[in-house]
């Protein structure tokens, strides 16, 4: 029996258009052109770490180290400008510690083997102690007067819309670029869909790999940087918060399946689109922070179930399993 | 005494008595009879230090002044940091318990967790302080803040800032689970039952995080950009509050109310720069040094732990414009840490 095929994509953009039909009817003040810009506004730091993610999902791995990525690098902007470095050196200093981790997870995946679950837990609990312990002197990172004119990476607007949507324009398409134009994005699809195939046609697959932690660690350090600069310090804390799943959230939804080899930047824009339309209705609504939890882990698990459904398990899956 | 005697005068002799009397005093010296007591009941103690986590404004205060006023008497410090974990801090108190400190300074991550602990720990013979978050149980002393009154002065100046206005406040509290939170809420909750008028259009939590108190206050403030106050939980989270209310252009007719510990860059220098008008902080230095005298007091008074109980409640300090740039209102951790 041949069945209708619906992509995950398509149901989450149907979800999203009732979702967003149903507040604009019904939610005073959801549909002005200024709710608007705020609902993209609030996701565009979980937007572009959904990138970030994505990338590696696609190649099939995952990186649990990106909260780290986002708060270590970009708290030791501030702190170094705190401290009387000059921003040039401290942003350098950052990009290299950005590299460095990414580094050190496509080694350990790639070359070494470990499962991404587990190397990437690692890195990140590891980076996030680093800087804990030996780089910042206290969890929330203040803004220096250092930092002068760098906050308009996070705050204001540029010819009308606020900056940091159009970072996540930027970084969206950048990462389009790099997915569907490049040789390298290419191979990342090619890695994803399937490892030993794309080794066995001559993919340098080892290389690839470290490219992809290398990449996201890189996009995490901006997306760090443009959160410092939106809310004028670094909670650097955030690593302990949920966040992570928020992140895992958008790229699920969007569609990009965890084995793998699908999905691209249009697919985080799906989901990111859905999540900020959740939280800013729900924000309007005034419904306690509780319920907001149990309302996105529902669709979360919905999201999953669906995936299960609509991406089955085949013999190739079975055998290398996911992630 | 005997070449004294040649001059045979009564009233030299007495003259000379006294004199040669005094200076024997000082030389030798007065022994003051409490000093040593205290000093032996100071010396070799072990004091340890569990707070909710390190590495921020609030616990490090604590830590350095109590290291500098406990220290100098041979008192051990010890700290065990949770980090923000409340199954490894309850791990952190039980195995203190067996390892008898004198007293132990606690920072309740929650009222229930630890206090079945607490009072284990004071039964065994362990002074047991609680500070700026109690539990349920009372212990020896608490020192730290009342979070109703917070609460209350907070929304007062809210209130008082929005007469003549549009009367819709936004409340952004802390964390659900975090009884700070909740109390502070009930202090906002008492003053608002008095004005009637006041209407909350917004009462959401941000789990102490100012990208979400930001996220939460842009869509406020888009929904209702008349708004006249904000009450915010904590100064570190409503920086992102602060940010929001900046970027609508809107700083200086929000009135945004908040709390923290005084640190300087944290609150002083965000009053002066106009993000908040009003930071009711807790001057972590007097919490510290007060925790360290009721440590030299109990240990020194030779009662049970557990049969004398007391609280010290922070005196507030009230942050404003007026008062954000003299030194006396917010400290340095940098000063207090040499």
């Amino acid at each position: 029996m041949k069945r209708v095929r619906i992509s995950q994509q398509e149901i989450v953009f149907a979800v999203f258009a009732a979702l967003f039909l149903s507040f604009s009817i019904f939610l005073n003040g959801f549909l002005s052109a200024d709710n608007m810009l705020t609902l993209l506004q609030n996701v565009a730091v979980l937007g572009i770490l959904g990138l970030a993610m994505a990338i590696v999902v696609i190649g099939r791995g995952i990186d649990l180290s990106l909260i780290a990525a986002l708060a270590v690098p970009g708290g030791l902007v501030l702190q170094m400008v705190q401290n009387g470095h000059s921003l040039p050196a401290s942003l350098l200093a950052a990009g290299l510690l950005s590299i460095a981790v990414g580094l050190v997870n496509g080694w350990l995946i790639a070359y070494a083997e470990v499962p991404p679950l587990f190397a990437t837990l690692a890195t990140g609990l590891f980076v996030a102690g680093l800087g804990q312990a030996a780089l910042f002197q206290l969890d929330v990172v203040q803004w220096s007067d250092g930092m002068a004119g760098f906050e308009r990476l996070g705050q204001g607007s540029i010819l009308g819309i606020p900056t940091s949507i159009v970072m996540f324009a930027i970084a969206c398409v950048v990462v389009f670029i790099l997915l569907r134009k490049t040789r390298w994005g290419a191979y990342i699809y090619a890695i994803g869909d399937n490892p030993f195939a794309a080794r066995v046609t001559g993919i340098p697959t080892r290389p690839i790999i470290v490219l992809q932690y290398v990449l996201a660690g890189l996009i995490g350090c901006f997306a760090g940087l443009v959160m410092a600069a939106s809310v004028n310090s670094m909670p650097t804390r955030i690593f302990n918060s949920t966040l992570i799943y928020d992140v895992i959230l958008v790229v699920v939804l969007g569609g990009i399946g965890l084995s793998g080899g699908r999905g691209g930047v249009v697919n985080v824009i799906i989901g990111t689109l859905l999540i900020g339309t959740m939280l800013n209705g729900m924000t309007i609504l005034n419904i306690p922070y509780a319920g907001q939890n149990l309302i996105k882990g529902l669709v979360l698990l919905i999201a999953v179930i669906t995936d299960t459904f609509l991406n089955p398990r085949n013999e190739e899956t079975a055998q290398q399993g996911d992630i | 005494m005997a070449c004294m005697n040649k001059f045979a005068l009564a009233s030299i002799a007495t003259l000379a008595l006294s004199a040669a009397a005094v200076p024997a005093l000082a030389q030798q010296g007065l022994d003051e009879p409490f000093q040593k007591t205290f000093r032996e009941a100071l010396a070799g103690k072990t004091v340890a230090y569990v707070p909710v986590a390190m590495n921020f404004d609030l616990t490090e205060g604590w830590y350095a002044g109590l290291k500098k006023e406990l220290e100098p008497f041979g008192v051990k410090f010890v700290i065990r940091d949770p980090n923000w974990n409340t199954n490894a801090g309850a791990q952190a108190v039980t195995s203190l318990i067996s390892e008898k400190p004198a007293v132990m300074v606690i920072h309740n991550p929650d009222v229930q967790t630890y206090a079945k602990l607490l009072q284990r720990a004071e039964n065994e013979g362990i002074f047991v302080i609680q500070i700026n978050m109690g539990s349920a149980y009372r212990s020896s002393a608490f020192v730290g803040a009342n979070w109703i009154e917070i609460g209350e002065r907070q929304t007062e100046g809210v209130v008082k800032a929005c007469q003549g206005k549009s009367n819709k406040i936004a409340i952004i509290q802390g964390a659900l689970s975090a009884a700070a939170s909740a109390y502070t809420l009930k202090g906002v909750e008492n003053i608002l039952a008095k004005h009637p008028e006041i209407k909350v259009v917004s009462s959401q939590a941000a789990d102490w995080d100012a990208a979400k108190a930001k996220a939460i206050t842009q869509t406020v403030l888009k929904q209702n950009p008349d708004l006249c106050g904000i009450v915010g939980f904590w100064d570190g989270m409503d920086i992102g509050t602060a940010a929001a209310i900046k970027e609508a252009g809107l700083t200086g007719k929000v009135f945004l109310a908040t709390s923290g510990g005084g640190e300087r860059k944290g609150a002083c220098e965000l009053v002066k720069n106009g993000s908040f008008d009003l930071n009711m902080s807790y001057d972590v230095p007097t919490q510290a040094a007060q925790m360290a005298g009721t440590i030299k007091w109990l240990l020194s008074s030779g009662a049970k732990p557990g049969s004398i109980k007391g609280s010290e409640y922070t005196t507030l300090i009230p942050i404003t414009k007026e008062n954000a740039d003299t030194q006396t209102a917010c400290w340095n951790l940098s000063d207090l840490k040499k």
